[in-house]
């Protein structure tokens, strides 16, 4: 058995995996963490985003 | 008027200074952790973040085989390839099962294949993070 993903579609699984984790371990309570895993998981897609748009700019 | 001052501050220093105790659990939780991902919080009845984590660390670990990532062995080359084994081997024994099967050592035949690496090395290295946190419920640093 094979998984063949799209480059963004393995960009969002890992964003959620190291998010989950990342909520957990760096704050306390459960709401902190919760937030701090939803924060992350926003960097992780922006970040996904702006990357890809500073390729497109120097693709041009 | 400064020495009564310092005298008066060494019992608060001695104190951060001092090493936290070295109990059972200090030792257990990190080292189970870092072997199945999870169970160090799981030991300490932290049910719900101990399962989110084996299920994160063993999904991402999963889907980097599937992916046909490449597992690194043990090796004493290049510091990429020694970082991409310390990376791996924070998987504890999903990187034995996978070492005893033979696993993730395939021709890379499609370009995601790549990605399926750096999930099992980023697996791993969550899985370091997840029992150093372990450590820190275990030794009162975090409730």
């Amino acid at each position: 058995m094979i998984f063949t993903p799209s480059h963004f579609t393995a960009a969002l699984l890992f964003s959620v995996f190291a998010s989950i984790v990342f909520g957990i371990t760096q704050r306390s309570t459960s709401r902190d963490q919760l937030l701090y895993g939803l924060y992350c998981f926003a960097m992780f897609v922006g970040g996904v985003f702006a990357a890809g748009w500073v390729m497109w700019i120097l693709r041009r | 008027m400064a020495n009564s001052s310092t005298a008066k501050n060494e019992p608060v220093a001695a104190a951060k200074d001092a090493a936290p105790p070295l109990t059972t659990m200090a030792v257990l939780a990190p080292a189970i952790g870092w072997f199945i991902p999870g169970a160090g919080h799981l030991i300490q009845k932290r049910w719900g973040r101990g399962l989110l984590l084996m299920a994160s660390v063993v999904t991402m670990f999963v889907l980097g085989l599937l992916m046909q990532g490449h597992v690194y062995q043990p090796n004493g080359g290049d510091i990429l390839d020694i970082l991409g084994f310390v990376g791996d081997v924070g998987a504890g024994a999903l990187y034995i099962v996978v070492q005893v099967m033979n696993w993730g050592q395939g021709a890379i035949s499609h370009a995601t294949a790549d990605y399926g690496t750096k999930y099992l090395i980023v697996a791993g290295l969550l899985n370091f993070i997840s029992a150093a946190d372990a450590y820190h419920i275990a030794i009162g640093k975090k409730p």
